[in-house]
Order: structure tokens, then C-alpha cells, then sequence
């Protein structure tokens, strides 16, 4: 079971300066999981997202990445350890082409990418005829994926994605939360946080429900989604 | 006959508009750099400009001691890499710390910075004036029989013929190297948005130095243009630049490297035309008020369309 755990944080204790916004909170992520986060709004769950990115304050706990401890590194330096992020908004280079932010997803590999960029290509064929256009040029859902691409290009162990389908149309929706399973099928363990409870814990093997900074329940994204508590606070309003 | 208006024009107003264009674009390249870059307007660009001229002034006579005679573009090759070192010591000394502060904290530092810079040149060469070329600068004899043989006669300086063409050079390189080279895109990615360069595992620090190497190498190759153009320097002379150099960056839109060089163009353009007698016998606007020209577009660019011409960042 150990040797299994891809991404692990254990006890979580962080905010901004300050303020406190995670109080203690444990997740974990398995090898060839995709895990959700959910929860209310200010329930601090991009903020999970963003401590494991070592981009604010950790007061106390603990993140390991394969067993080895991310906590207390810069950046850009997790990021080469194989944590590949999807920021909710402004997640790529507006004034760059498409082809040109996969390059900077790159930045790190020296070796010749020709069949990695084939490879994502081939994963999101959308982006092939567009990818000399500038990508602010594009829809939201193509943005994404841009993003989503740019992120995998690292042959990264874990995907975190932070509200990939908020602000989208329905039909965007489904294709992004049907490209996370496809990305999920190549092997690739997910962990996102969603707004859209309902459609994220359906293709979700497990999920977490965040609230005020805590864990508040665990289950299995079909446990969750028939719970009654969990559907009564948090999947009713949302589709 | 090559007619009156167009004689004039063209030599007298539109020639030194594009050469003093020129002049801005390079300074104001610097400026939307570290403005997209590193986030601050940096008061003591106009400094690096002006320091990089006395180099190249000081090389050129002791070169001449030596009983070799260097045009300025040579002397300018030594000082420019002076103007580099320059630019990242300062940055690495007294920019760095305040990496993480308030935007204002750097600000405040740079222009500390631009006093400190321009004391220390007052110290080293003097307070006073310094002629840089001496002599009448001739219109291009080569350039003037020809053109003046299929009647347009243009009176284009030697001075103003290496300025234009230097900085067509430096364009094309800088062009290479933002849109196709990897350091080039990182560094328009990290002006796009540093947050995300960041969380993409780029190295933003050997950005920000390659931003200080683009920057000062554009304002040193600013600064002599200035200085053969004027053919005099003083220490004031990187100071007076800053304000179109900054009304330059504003209209091309902050982060935006080629906005800055059409927004320089422009302003130096408008700058020169504005003292062009379009109504009646006198200039429009007395050349007094030069930099007044650039001040308003600047004003009314930053009312009713802060992002710029090619929609850069806004503050």
C-alpha cells in the first residue's frame, strides 16, 4: 500500500503570512488515482494546491512526493520534481503561441522534444492546427487545455489541476473532464479541485470534502456523490 | 524640382524626428523590460545611457593616446559591456534585496540609484559639458549627389546614417532573439506573467539577469546615439531622455518590447513635427516645448488607454 502513495500530505498547517487558511488538513494520492477536493468556496481548497507548489507559508506538516519531502523548496523546483500544476485562471502565456507555452512547459528538458510535442499533439488534437496562434487568442475550454498540456509536458508523477473547468459552457465541461480520464488512463495520477462536485467525483476514484480548512469527509467519489450529508451541502445546487 | 515643402520636411523635421525615434526606442526597450519584468519603473535607466556615453568618450581618447583614432561605434563596444556589468551589479546589489517588497521599496531605491550614478560620473569627468564629436556634422556627399540627381536631394549626416542603421541591427538581433531563441521567450513569458513562469519551472532570476544583459546593452547603444547625434554629453543628458523614454514605453503598452520601439519612433517623430510650421510662417509648438509633446501623449495615452497601442499591462 505504501509504495503506492504518489503524493502525500500528512497534518497540513498554512496560509498567507498571517492568516491561517488550511488548519489541518491530510490528503493523499495514489498511483493512478484521480482524487478530487472538494467543498464550499473559502473552504481553502486551491490553497492545498498552492502549498504543495510551495507558493505560501506552511506553518507545520508535511508533503511528500514519492516518499520524499517537497516541503520548505522553491518552485520551480518542485515543479522539475514532477509536480505538474494548472492554475485556475491567467494558466497560460496570452501574448505567446500555443506551440510556444508548451515550449516553456519544457523549460527544464534539455533533450529533444519533437516526439513529446507529437505525443500531446496527438492528446489534444484540437491544439495542433492552432498551435502558431497566440493563445489568448483562444476559447476558455482550448485554453485549458493548452494549460493542461503545457503542464504534462514535464513527464510529470502527479497532475494538480485547480478548478479545470470553472467559467466553461456545459459542452466544454464534459471534453475537459473526459481529457483528465484520458490523461489518468496514460498513468498519470491526478488531483483536482472542482467546483462542480457532481461531474468530479463521477469520474473521481476518490475525494476529499474540505471545509473550513479541515478535512471533513473521505470516501470513494461514488460513496461521496450518495451520501446523503455530502449531496445535501454540496452537490445540490451545482451540476 | 523636389518641392520646397517636401525638401524641408523631410530633411529638417522628419530625418531627425526618426533619428531621435531611434534614440527612444533603444532607451525605452530597457524601461519595458524591467517595468514587464521585475515590476518597477526604473528611475536610473537614463543613467546607464548616460554613463555608458562617457565610457565610450573616455575609451575613444585613451585609444587616441595611443595614437589609434576610434570611431565611437568601437568605443562603444567596451563601454557597452561596462554598461552591462554595471547594470547587473546594481541589480544584484541594490534591486535584489527588495525583490519580494513593495513595488514602491524598488522604486524609491532606483531612483537613489540614478542620484548615486550620476554623482559618481559628475565626480569622475566633471559637472560641465564635454563635446563627444567635434566639428560640423556634413550631409553624406554620396547620398546627397545621388539622390539630388533623380531630384529628391536628401541631407542625411554620417551620424544619423550609422544611428538609423545601428539600431535597424540591434532590432533584428533583439527580434531574434525574443522569437526564437529560449531565452528570448522566457523572457516574454516571465513578462506575461511571472506568477506562472514560475509554477512552469522557469528560472526567473537568470531571466531577470538576461533582461539586465538586453537592457543595458540597448541603453549603452541609446546613449552614444544620443551623444553622436548632440555631439556633446553631460551628466543631465540620461535624465532628460527618461520622460519620453517612459511616455515611449506607456504608449507602446508596459512589457511589450516592440510597442516600445513604435512608441518610441512615434514620440520622437512627434516631438521633431510638432515644430513644423503647419500653420502659418512659425513652428506649431516652439521647440522649447519639445518634451512637452511627449508629457501629453504620455497623459492622455494613460486616461483613455493605459494598456498602450499593443495592449500591455496595466498598474
Amino acid at each position: 500500500m505504501n509504495s503506492d502513495k504518489i503524493l502525500s500530505i500528512s497534518n497540513l498547517i498554512a496560509g498567507y503570512g498571517e492568516t491561517e487558511i488550511l488548519h489541518n488538513v491530510s490528503i493523499e494520492v495514489h498511483k493512478n488515482e484521480i482524487v478530487s477536493i472538494i467543498g464550499p468556496n473559502g473552504a481553502g481548497k486551491s490553497t492545498i494546491l498552492k502549498a504543495i507548489l510551495g507558493t505560501l507559508d506552511i506553518k507545520s506538516g508535511e508533503i511528500f512526493l514519492l516518499e520524499k519531502k517537497i516541503t520548505g523548496i522553491k518552485p520551480s523546483d518542485i515543479v522539475r520534481k514532477g509536480v505538474g500544476y494548472v492554475p485556475q485562471t491567467d494558466n497560460v502565456f496570452v501574448s505567446l503561441s500555443v506551440h510556444e507555452n508548451l515550449e516553456m512547459g519544457a523549460w527544464t528538458i534539455e533533450t529533444n522534444l519533437k516526439e513529446k510535442f507529437e505525443e500531446l499533439y496527438n492528446l489534444f488534437p484540437d491544439l495542433k492546427d492552432k498551435r502558431n496562434q497566440l493563445a489568448g487568442q483562444l476559447s476558455g475550454g482550448q485554453r485549458q487545455m493548452v494549460a493542461m498540456a503545457k503542464a504534462l509536458i514535464l513527464n510529470a508523477e502527479v497532475l494538480l489541476l485547480d478548478e479545470p473547468t470553472a467559467g466553461l459552457s456545459p459542452k466544454y465541461r464534459g471534453e475537459i473532464f473526459a481529457t483528465i480520464k484520458r490523461i489518468n488512463k496514460s498513468g498519470l495520477p491526478v488531483l483536482m479541485v472542482e467546483q462542480n462536485a457532481k461531474q468530479a467525483l463521477q469520474i473521481s476514484h476518490r475525494g476529499y470534502v474540505l471545509v473550513d480548512g479541515s478535512n471533513r469527509y473521505t470516501g470513494t467519489g461514488q460513496d461521496l456523490s450518495s451520501d446523503p450529508d455530502v449531496a445535501r451541502m454540496f452537490l445540490g445546487s451545482r451540476g | 524640382m523636389w518641392e520646397s515643402f517636401w525638401f524641408e520636411f523631410i530633411n529638417f523635421y522628419f530625418i531627425p524626428g526618426l533619428v531621435l525615434g531611434c534614440i527612444y526606442a533603444l532607451g525605452a526597450i530597457g524601461i519595458t523590460l524591467t517595468f514587464g519584468i521585475l515590476r518597477f519603473a526604473n528611475f536610473a535607466h537614463g543613467e546607464i545611457m548616460m554613463t555608458s556615453s562617457y565610457l565610450t568618450w573616455e575609451f575613444v581618447l585613451v585609444a587616441s593616446s595611443f595614437g589609434l583614432i576610434l570611431h565611437p561605434i568601437i568605443g562603444a563596444i567596451p563601454a557597452s559591456i561596462c554598461a552591462i556589468i554595471l547594470a547587473l551589479i546594481v541589480d544584484r546589489l541594490f534591486y535584489k534585496p527588495f525583490r519580494n517588497s513593495p513595488t514602491i521599496m524598488i522604486v524609491i531605491a532606483s531612483f537613489g540609484m540614478m542620484l548615486i550614478i550620476r554623482s559618481m560620473v559628475q565626480v569622475i569627468w566633471g559637472p560641465n559639458q564635454i563635446t563627444f564629436v567635434k566639428g560640423i556634422a556634413k550631409p553624406n556627399s554620396i547620398i546627397k549627389d545621388f539622390t539630388s540627381s533623380i531630384d529628391i536631394m536628401l541631407l542625411i549626416p554620417n551620424k544619423h546614417i550609422f544611428i538609423l542603421l545601428g539600431t535597424i541591427i540591434i532590432m533584428l538581433i533583439f527580434n531574434y532573439l525574443l522569437s526564437s531563441t529560449k531565452i528570448g521567450k522566457g523572457m516574454r513569458a516571465v513578462s506575461d506573467n511571472p506568477n506562472l513562469a514560475e509554477v512552469s519551472g522557469i528560472n526567473v532570476e537568470n531571466i531577470v539577469k538576461a533582461t539586465w544583459v538586453v537592457g543595458g546593452f540597448c541603453a549603452a547603444a541609446a546613449g552614444v546615439f544620443l551623444a553622436m547625434d548632440t555631439q556633446f554629453i553631460e551628466s543631465t543628458m540620461g535624465f532628460r531622455m527618461l520622460l519620453p523614454m517612459f511616455a515611449a514605453a506607456i504608449l507602446g503598452g508596459i512589457g511589450r518590447p516592440f510597442g516600445a520601439v513604435a512608441g518610441g519612433l512615434i514620440i520622437g517623430l512627434a516631438e521633431e513635427l510638432s515644430a513644423y510650421p503647419w500653420l502659418g510662417d512659425g513652428p506649431v509648438i516652439s521647440p522649447g516645448y519639445k518634451s512637452g509633446v511627449a508629457f501629453s501623449i504620455m497623459v492622455v495615452m494613460l486616461i483613455f488607454r493605459p494598456s498602450g497601442l499593443f495592449r500591455g499591462r496595466v498598474f
